[in-house]
């Protein structure tokens, strides 16, 4: 290998790269542009969901069990209604999520120990939306019952449930997700720079010039790699450092571990990206063969939803996504604090999939003609 | 024909042969759609089960035993014991379990003397959605295990208030029911901007766009001629996704058809405009496909309602959604599958699509006069 060469190559790359100002400010601005809006908007904790209140019931116990969720940050009540057609109206327009109905003897029944039944219309349209309203507003229930049995020298459940979350410790959907967002992004950048590198020079024709050059397959491998790498590098450190100042997102773990990470998960992502390069002869293909790529590794991830719930076959394909690692290590370093140890068996998988990606690259520069 | 038929036909010939021809634009238009409603349809999912959970029991009796035992039949977990709590603590840190069960050795002691005996749960709280899920869950068991414990000693466990639910729509809250629907607005946004975009962008790269304006075309014939044969293909996914909504998934359509029809219809048309802009703005394939991904395609995936709720975000992310069409349509398409006709929905959104068309619209006809440069 020599040395000279490669830089050469890599040279070259970076300026055909960069030469263009709109090209660079497209590898620049729209991440950062999308780690600020999808880090706000990605969440499924929920804030200020719409309710209305359909309340039959004169006494004070329904009052003060409305004022709870009133109080609560997670509702807002809009509207109270006095009819049974107003219930379908307004969730059938979306108005409001959620209709609360105390029935007539809600607060008669409470009085005397009976068990008072509090009616729930929730808008199933959302199904996960409406699983976590019903889940806040369980929490709101349980809380009030064990206040009235304790104000009422009732005894309360012979057994208390005592629950802690360890690592994200007020549960905070974005401590969650903007990691996940910096894996997603270092693959996009990272694939479409390397997808094209190889299928634009075929396109105008002068990668036929450049394999009859004294570079040996090899060379143009690491120099078409090198590019990739750098910026990938360049742009998590940047992400990293707002995802840290202004998420507040802690990182915990080890940083040294993280950087093997992403040296891994980029070495994987431009091998990815070099074969889908290799295979195709135009930009056009490099750049929707990327896309064919991207839309699958992100959501076979576990970027918003968990792998464990997928059918065991799905989760075998995920073995093949080198971001569903990369999110671990990610979400290891930054929450749970994880060092080299509790990581190893996320790094090699990677290094495989960049070893074979890369290889295979090589293999089609010569192989592919057309 | 009249001579003007005869030149639109002869674009439109052209630009369906294009997509014909190339492999990478046929993946997009039906390999694509597949993979994302077979992903979204069978793969993703947002429903927790088998969740694996620790139990450490101190002190195993019948009380201990008899808790845990009702976790070991509930289906949305499966638990494994261990001996300690420093045990189940290493394996919470290696990710083998998502929480744990800890009956400490004074359990059974302080259930049996009247007082209240402390079950500890702990959960990985990394994932915060699941870990709320696995709480409500686990929530779930406790409270159904209580009245089981009371009835068995002849007592009966009266909370003051319960809690009757109704979900309207979706009653068993599968969410594949809310997600597949969701998913045409994303599938015709991938075929109307990003497709279009790469597309008409290559012909301003390749040159080819100055050959065609040399030729008597009419700048407004080759607009509707490159538009046609991609409306045929984004309408033909979108009936593609819906035959597999219905009959695949089993997702019922509450609405009528032709109004998903017209309405459908009235979106891609919305999403031919911005890819159109696109490619006329940034005239090259890698600023062109970049530009749609950022400003169509991922936005119609977090910011459209499709997966996250448009209510919880920051006022200013919402302000940023009325920005998106594929806001209005996933309004549209999980009203018309799940609750059916429901005038003021659709009507709303079918009215911010129509402004948002003839806005690009204008667009798109400024900007795209004859012109070298």
């Amino acid at each position: 290998m020599n040395f000279l060469h490669i830089f050469a190559l890599a040279r070259k790359e970076f300026l055909a790269l960069m030469r263009d100002k709109r090209s660079r400010i497209i590898i620049i601005v729209p991440p950062i542009v999308q780690l600020f809006i999808f880090g706000f908007a990605a969440t499924y904790d929920l804030n200020d969901v719409p309710v209305a209140v359909y309340n039959e019931d004169s006494g004070g116990a329904s009052r003060e069990l409305l004022a709870r969720i009133e109080g609560s940050p997670h509702f807002s009540i809009l509207h109270k209604i006095s009819s049974d057609a107003e219930i379908s109206t307004l969730i059938d327009t979306r108005k409001v999520l959620l209709v609360i109905r105390p029935g007539q003897r809600f607060s008669a029944d409470l009085q005397r120990g009976s068990p008072a039944s509090l009616q729930l219309i929730i808008d199933g349209r959302n199904s996960n939306t409406a699983m976590i309203a019903l889940n806040y507003l369980r929490n709101v229930v349980l809380d009030f019952n064990g206040e009235w049995q304790r104000e009422h020298g009732q005894t309360g459940p012979p057994v208390k449930l005592e629950m802690r979350a360890w690592y994200n410790e007020n549960l905070q959907s974005q401590w969650f997700v903007v990691p996940g967002i910096v894996g997603s992004l270092m693959l996009v950048v990272t694939l479409l720079v390397t997808a094209l590198s190889v299928a634009r020079e075929r396109e105008q024709g002068t990668f036929d010039q450049l394999l009859v050059t004294p570079l040996r397959p090899v060379e143009i491998l690491v120099g078409k790699a090198a590019p990739g790498i750098v910026i990938g590098l360049l742009e998590a450190t940047l992400i990293i450092v707002l995802m840290v100042w202004f998420f507040d997102i802690p990182l915990r773990g080890s940083i040294p571990a993280l950087y093997l990470g992403i040296l891994l998960f980029l070495v994987a992502t431009v091998g990815v990206g070099l074969m889908i390069s290799s295979i195709c002869v135009t930009q056009q293909q490099a750049i929707l063969g990327a896309f064919l790529f991207i839309v699958p590794a992100v959501i076979l991830s576990g970027f918003t939803t968990p792998i464990a719930n997928m059918p065991e076959f799905v989760q075998w394909l995920t073995y093949l996504d080198p971001l569903r690692y990369f999110l671990v290590i990610v979400r290891g370093v930054t929450l749970e604090g994880d060092g080299f140890v509790l990581l190893l068996h996320q790094f090699w998988p990677m290094a495989i999939i960049g070893a074979v990606t890369l290889v295979l690259a090589g293999w089609l520069f010569r192989h592919r003609m057309y | 024909m009249n001579v003007r038929l005869r030149r639109l036909w002869g674009m439109i010939r052209k630009e369906s042969l294009q997509i014909l021809r190339d492999p990478s634009s046929i993946s997009i238009a039906f390999v694509m759609p597949v993979m994302l409603l077979l992903l979204f349809g069978y793969g993703v999912s947002l429903d927790a089960k088998n969740i694996p959970l620790g139990i450490v029991i101190e002190q195993p009796d019948t009380a201990a035993q008899s808790l845990a035992g009702a976790f070991d039949r509930s289906e949305f977990f499966l638990p494994q014991r261990f001996a300690a709590i420093q045990e189940a603590r290493q394996a919470l840190a290696e990710r083998r379990i998502d929480g744990i069960l800890w009956l400490r050795n004074d359990f059974s002691g302080r259930l049996l003397s009247g007082g209240e005996a402390p079950m500890g749960v702990f959960v990985n709280g990394v994932d915060s959605n699941q870990a709320n899920i696995t709480k409500g869950y686990i929530q779930g068991t406790w409270l159904a295990w209580l009245q089981h414990f009371a009835a068995a000693r002849g007592q009966t466990l009266d909370l003051p208030v319960s809690m009757e639910q109704r979900v309207w729509f979706n009653p068993a809250l599968s969410s594949h029911l809310f997600l597949v629907p969701g998913l045409i607005a994303i599938i015709m946004t991938m075929i109307g901007s990003l497709l279009t975009a790469m597309v008409v962008a290559r012909e301003w790269e390749r040159g080819t766009m100055e050959a065609l304006m040399v030729t008597p075309l009419h700048m407004g014939e080759m607009l509707i001629g490159k538009l046609i044969p991609y409306f045929v293909l984004g309408m033909g996914g979108m009936l593609l996704s819906v035959a597999m909504a219905l009959f695949l998934f089993d997702v019922p359509l509450r609405g009528p058809v032709w109004l998903l029809m017209l309405c459908s219809a009235l979106f891609m048309l919305v999403s031919l405009a911005i890819g159109l802009l696109i490619s006329i703005v940034t005239r090259n394939q890698f600023l062109a496909g970049q530009v749609a991904l950022v400003v169509s395609f991922l936005p119609s995936f977090l910011l459209s309602g499709f997966l996250f709720d448009i209510h919880s975000m920051p006022a200013w992310v919402q302000a940023v959604t009325y920005l998106v069409p594929a806001r209005y349509f996933v309004a549209i398409l999980q009203t018309l599958f799940l609750a059916g006709p429901v005038w003021p929905v659709v009507l709303l959104n079918a009215g911010a699509m129509l402004l948002m068309l003839l806005i690009f619209a204008v667009l798109v006809v400024k900007k795209s006069y004859k012109r070298l440069d």
